[in-house]
């Protein structure tokens, strides 16, 4: 018995004839099955084109790696999910062959599965405090959510749409990104008719404006979007709050507002050079790329193409960006970074997915100005070499300049991805929105802000984070403004505390 | 989903459509546009909203046909759909309160610029309009711009009004002293001219400016502008600006630069619509 388990059996099980038959694995069978890799793409291949780069596991796969979760009675990679998915339930669900079952019990704590399947940063959440990863691997939880959720996204007819009865009231969300859509979610579940207010002409916000194709397929997206519009969830798309309606409004209109619209300005390097033709902000380089699907030849929005791209920053927006480039044709795709490699905030994967489709890396490297020629194209990105120095606010060794050692990088586009900021068009329409020094907006304990019934979550509370804090956020203030709605929610300490002064 | 419920052509390249946006109607403010998509597959383009009617709940759109996505939206017909619309967006026109304004328009920006004039004369200033264009047949706007108060009309070729440049009438008039502040909208040669003339006189001068965009929201920074030095982005610090502080070198510079993309789309699409290329 010490073979991991036959192909045969599992197909077995698969088919249902085995399954219920079946006696769950001993504890120290589970330990000697190895981690299934994800099966990907091959990497030159793929940094040519924009289909996605992980093909997801195969049935036998998902089986397999189910078999590797050991139950633990106390699962800490629950605690390690910032949406509280039941994780063991549905692993074991899946394991025992019952996938619809391991779907509904997936679906209920998850708006989202087939978006966070693929993006959540499993490595430093869930599979971070795995018990698997103590002594080996983790179990691919990732791996084995986006197996489950694709299921369920493909087998919609063995779903019937469980509307909860109305309670008669009504929520706007601003904005459809990540944490609305996950709030819209769990308000439909409660029965609040939701309405979602979104700028662009398509629902998605960040999921489908700026994580590319490869990574996250519009259409899984799309499928998403329309299973909760299925549910009851109205979308009004080209509706800009602090524009087309304000806040205020929108409060009076409604019984209560989510506030989730991300942080939407791009910051710039503020280096001289900066507006010549070929440096974009990494929001408008993948809005152009994947909303309005500039690398397909026939959009009519066009992208700029180079050879030499210099991306500058290192989280998962320059990741992005970078692979990106290298899709639509850029020989030389480089990442520029000031700090070194142990200090990159991007995703694991996505740095080695980037490195495997020959993507370089300029570590400990900044850009101190865009050259260009006379006819204001870019030529050039200059940089000087840093090192690392005493470490700074955020804990991480503050890179400092090299004397002398700058130098030019020849290049004819500059993609800058070094962070986003607070847009003010909402906040500068709400007079009574409490905001602090950087335009976030101040939220209490239940994330409700200092306008009553008016909640926030995201980006635009948080600063730039990601995905699935979002969709944390969308679905504790989902929880809250049930709670609110129904007028019991409690009002934290501090707020009381002052209130009564 | 906003049906065009009034098509005119106003010169040989310059359209315009009215359609239904009640919403926008409602609220807009002179000096805001909109972000315009034809429909799936289709370009967001900015346009300025020359006019609405809040009743009918209808906004309107003056379009010049220069590229494949405006020579689509001039295509279209009573009826026929524009899919998406948002707005309304920029700061409106900081209009003057009293005085004496002078409004000048370039070709289509003409069309930008009667709203604000319209606000102008609601407020009681005294306007004089300078419109140009290449030949009689080019200038538009000049019956709505009659309405709000002195129109002096300016072609090249001196088929219609006077001969000339609308800078040369607008340099008479500020030598003739008087006035107040100068809105100046249309092709950014002519901004910049307009804004070089007006400086020695310390004339206020406000010009409107087009720049590339996506979202309109302050998202992308694709239609950033060096405004005295600094960078600012047109969709949500202007659309308007200080004349004598805009780099209109760089602003011209960055509207070439999807010039060839633009240029490959419209030979494109003139092959597959030789009819409506007339």
């Amino acid at each position: 018995m010490s073979e991991p388990r036959g192909m045969d059996e599992i197909v077995d099980t698969l088919s249902g004839r085995a399954a219920a038959a079946r006696e769950p694995l001993p504890k120290k069978e589970r330990m000697k099955i190895t981690r299934g890799a994800m099966p990907e793409q091959d990497a030159m291949a793929r940094a040519r084109n924009f289909a996605e780069v992980n093909l997801g596991y195969t049935e036998q796969l998902a089986i397999m790696e189910a078999d590797r979760c050991l139950q633990c009675p106390k699962p800490y990679c629950v605690d390690g999910c910032p949406v509280s998915v039941n994780i063991p339930n549905f692993i074991r669900l899946l394991g025992e062959g019952n996938i619809k079952a391991a779907a509904d019990s997936l679906l209920s704590d998850n708006a989202l599965p087939c978006v966070t399947g693929r993006v959540c940063p499993q490595e430093t959440q869930c599979e971070q405090v795995c018990l698997r990863a103590k002594t080996g691997t983790p179990v691919g939880i990732g791996n084995l959510e986006r197996f489950v959720a694709d299921w369920a996204i493909n087998n919609r007819d063995a779903f019937t749409s469980t509307k909860a009865a109305s309670s008669g009231k009504t929520v706007a969300i601003v904005g459809s990104g990540p944490a609305g859509l996950s709030a819209a979610g769990e308000l439909t579940k409660r029965g609040h008719k939701v309405t979602i207010f979104e700028a662009f002409h398509a629902a998605g916000g960040v999921l489908i404006y700026g994580i590319p194709e490869f990574r996250l397929p519009k259409d899984i997206v799309q499928k998403e979007v329309d299973r909760l519009v299925a549910d009851g969830v109205e979308i009004e798309p080209n509706s800009i709050i602090g524009k087309t309606y304000t806040l205020p409004e929108l409060r009076s209109r409604f019984d209560a507002v989510f506030v989730a619209v991300g942080a939407g300005l791009p910051v710039f390097m503020n280096v001289p050079g900066e507006n010549l033709k070929g440096v974009y902000s990494a929001n408008e380089y993948l809005t152009r790329v994947n909303l309005m699907g500039a690398y397909n030849p026939d959009s009519d929005t066009p992208v700029l193409r180079g050879q030499r791209v210099a991306v500058v920053g290192g989280g998962n927006v320059a990741m992005d960006s970078v692979r990106t480039a290298r899709r639509l044709g850029a020989a030389e795709s480089v990442c520029v970074y000031r700090r070194s490699r142990t200090e990159l905030p991007a995703r694991a994967e996505e740095v080695h997915h980037a490195e495997q489709e020959g993507v370089r890396f300029e570590f400990l490297t900044a850009p101190v100005e865009v050259l260009g020629d006379e006819k204001g194209w870019v030529t050039g990105l200059k940089c000087v070499r840093m090192e690392l120095g005493e470490p700074d606010a955020s804990g991480r060794r503050r890179p400092v300049e090299i004397p002398g050692s700058e130098f030019v990088f020849p290049c004819e586009m500059v993609v800058v991805a070094i962070g986003t900021k607070s847009n003010p068009l909402l906040t500068s329409t709400s007079p009574d929105l409490k905001v602090n020094k950087w335009g976030y907006i101040e939220i209490d304990d239940n994330l409700q802000t200092s306008m009553d019934g008016v909640f926030a979550g995201g980006d635009i509370v948080r600063g730039a984070a990601t995905v699935i804090l979002a969709m944390g956020d969308g679905k504790k203030a989902a929880g809250n403004i049930d709670a609110y709605l129904r007028g019991e929610l409690k009002v934290p300490e501090a707020a009381e505390a002052a209130a009564g002064s | 989903m906003h049906p065009i419920v009034s098509k005119t052509q106003l010169s040989p390249n310059v359209t315009r459509l009215v359609v239904e946006a009640p919403r926008i109607a409602e609220i807009r403010m002179p000096g805001q546009f909109v972000i315009v998509r034809r429909g799936p597959g289709g370009e967001r383009i900015p346009l300025t909203i020359a006019d609405v009617d809040k009743s009918a709940g209808t906004i309107t759109l003056v379009i010049q046909a220069v590229g494949k996505t405006t020579h689509e939206l001039t295509s279209m017909n009573v009826g026929d759909v524009i899919t998406d619309i948002a707005g309304p967006l920029g700061n409106p026109t900081k209009v003057l309160e009293s005085g004496h304004a002078v409004c000048v328009g370039g070709g289509v920006g003409t069309a930008v610029v009667y709203p604000i004039a319209q606000a102008l004369a609601a407020n009681g200033v005294k306007v004089t309009s300078i419109i140009g264009g290449r030949s009689k047949e080019w200038v538009i706007c000049e019956e709505e711009l009659r309405a709000c108060g002195d129109v002096i009309v300016c072609t090249d070729d001196g088929s219609y009004g006077r001969p000339g440049f609308v800078t040369e009438a607008l340099k008479e008039l500020c030598e003739a002293g008087g006035v107040d502040e100068v809105y100046a909208v249309g092709p950014v040669p002519m901004m910049r001219a307009c804004s070089e003339l007006t400086r020695p006189y310390g004339i206020k001068t406000t010009v409107s400016l087009n720049s590339i965009m996506i979202d309109g929201t302050g998202m992308c920074g694709g239609c950033r502008v060096s405004i005295d030095g600094k960078t600012e982005y047109a969709c949500v610090d202007g659309p308007e600006f200080d004349g004598h502080k805009v780099d209109f070198r760089q602003m011209a510079d960055r509207l070439t630069t999807y010039r060839e993309f633009e240029q490959a789309a419209l030979a494109r699409w003139t092959d597959e619509h030789p009819q409506a290329h007339s």
